[in-house]
């Protein structure tokens, strides 16, 4: 498969007064188009860094990230993002549309588009709402919505389920697979999280927190649809999730101290 | 009777007692009337001063300029404060000239501004925008400044730019903390569009009082005061009311 994003050398250097700490030490690595790619790492890895940098939120120090266009006028990305991002004075609507507006797409379009991700996510009968009437499973639903909504070239999820209780987080994964099966939009999402990595990826970047450099990368062998909770009882899902914690305790239990200069 | 009744009975009750209190003394000579005529004396002058057109000539006059210093100061304070909020070197800028200014009493630059706009309609206006611009100038680039800046971030990433910030993000996210300035703002145009009046006015409702107080007609110093308070409680109310439609409950402070 060609690839859909292309990271080449990303670097990332923050100045501290007493020398430098590098976020991102130089990643090069491909996502394939249509490919559900998780990168799982430790808090502080710098993977937060790499999406915003992916999403043009950030520059990086050295290197690029390119993201290949497909016919018709899609925004490269649509990101997801951590905590509450959907604003607290637009409706649940007018949220979800946010990104087709700042487009300039037709009303009808809208009303189309964003009508059909409020029924995918059960968000109709809240529409009017405001966010501070959701719980956080609905505002995370509507940040979803938003994203899918503005149909991007690819989607970028930054642990959009991690503020959630267990319970909320297996629905909203179910529902978010759901989603992206209808769509098979190329997907690149950020998960401190192994089950929540083994759950939805096609494929695993394991970061090391020395300097964010990827430290493995692994297949994740299992067929769509999936059924989070079936998938959870094989053995295969055990096995998976035991070799991919083992390459990451290391990184929890030694983490490196930012290199002084 | 439950408690809620009985504290809107307790609260109409006070104001009908000093009424009360204050016409009984005022009937048996008890206060002197010349300073404090009867109630129902003030309520006659007030009657006398509708009928002949006074009262409501001079009230819209005070209005009128309020209405457009309100407008002359607090339009550019919203720009000047978005501006203020949104860009670092806006707000390094500007924020020591005001921060220099504001402490200065408003009441104060009263003659300045009669040297600089004259004794005509401009200087009563200038009067209420000062009032009104720095309390919106300030609690609107203060409101812009609070605003999680993930929301800056979602707007960036959805494609929002330039005017669009300004309006989907920057003015909603800082609308309560503006609204709080916006009260203030008109509170205080109230306080000085009185003062400014009284000084270098031949109308409006401070000029009323000061000329009543030089040809010691009481009474109609009495209804002056009375009017002014009423402009004040109504609009205090229509505030609370556009606030309250503007802003969904949660983000209300």
């Amino acid at each position: 498969m060609p690839a859909k994003i292309a990271f080449e050398h990303v670097e990332k250097r923050f100045a501290l007064r007493d020398g430098e700490h590098v976020a991102l030490g130089g990643l090069t690595f491909d996502v394939a188009a249509g490919e559900f790619f998780v990168i799982v790492g430790p808090s502080g890895c710098g993977k937060t860094t790499l999406l915003r940098i992916a999403a043009g939120l950030e520059e990086p120090t050295a290197g690029r990230v390119t993201i290949a266009r497909g016919d018709g006028d899609r925004p490269e990305n649509a990101m997801v993002f951590q905590g509450e991002s959907i604003f607290p004075w637009m409706t649940v609507r007018d949220n979800a549309a946010y990104g087709l507006k700042m487009r300039g797409a037709s009303k009808r379009h809208i009303d189309d588009v964003v009508g059909h991700y409020l029924d995918r996510t059960g968000l109709q009968a809240f529409a009017d709402a405001y966010p501070h009437q959701l719980s956080g499973g609905m505002k995370q639903r509507v940040s979803i919505a938003r994203a899918f909504a503005c149909d991007p070239e690819v989607l970028l999820m930054d642990e959009p389920f991690s503020a959630l209780d267990e319970q909320n987080r297996t629905l909203l994964q179910e529902e978010l697979l759901r989603i992206w099966d209808e769509t098979k939009k190329t997907v690149v999402f950020i998960t401190h999280s192994v089950d929540e990595a083994v759950t939805l990826g096609d494929r695993i970047m394991i970061m090391s927190s020395d300097r964010g450099r990827p430290k493995a990368f692994v297949d994740v062998p299992f067929p769509r649809p999936r059924s989070v909770l079936d998938l959870r009882a094989t053995p295969e899902y055990g096995r998976l999730f035991h070799d991919i914690w083992a390459e990451l305790r290391d990184e929890i239990r030694f983490p490196t101290a930012p290199a002084a200069s | 009777m439950n408690a809620d009744a009985r504290d809107r009975l307790l609260g109409v009750a006070s104001p009908v007692a000093l009424f009360a209190i204050w016409e009984i003394a005022a009937r048996m000579h008890a206060i002197d009337t010349h300073f404090f005529p009867a109630p129902s004396s003030i309520a006659g002058t007030f009657g006398t001063m509708i009928g002949d057109g006074t009262l409501l000539s001079n009230t819209l006059t005070t209005l009128g300029r309020l209405g457009l210093g309100i407008l002359a100061g607090g339009v550019p304070a919203l720009l000047i404060g978005l501006a203020m909020g949104l860009y670092r070197p806006v707000y390094a800028l500007v924020d020591p000239l005001i921060s220099a200014t504001y402490p200065i009493p408003k009441s104060a630059i009263l003659p300045l501004i009669l040297l600089v706009f004259g004794l005509g309609e401009a200087s009563k206006i200038a009067m209420v925008a000062i009032g009104m611009f720095f309390p919106v100038v300030i609690n609107t680039a203060a409101g812009v400044r609070q605003i999680n800046p993930m929301y800056f971030d979602v707007g960036r990433n959805f494609g929002a730019r330039g005017w669009a910030v300004f309006r989907t993000i920057a003015f909603p996210g800082a609308l309560p903390v503006i609204m709080t300035g916006i009260k203030l703002g008109v509170g205080l145009g109230l306080i000085l569009i009185a003062i400014a009046e009284m000084v270098g006015a031949q109308s409006g409702l401070g000029f009323l009082i000061w000329n009543a107080w030089q040809i010691l007609q009481v009474n109609v110093m009495y209804v002056g005061l009375i009017t002014i308070a009423v402009i004040g409680f109504v609009l205090t109310v229509l505030l609370n009311e556009i606030e309250r439609l503007l802003i969904p409950a949660r983000t209300r402070r």
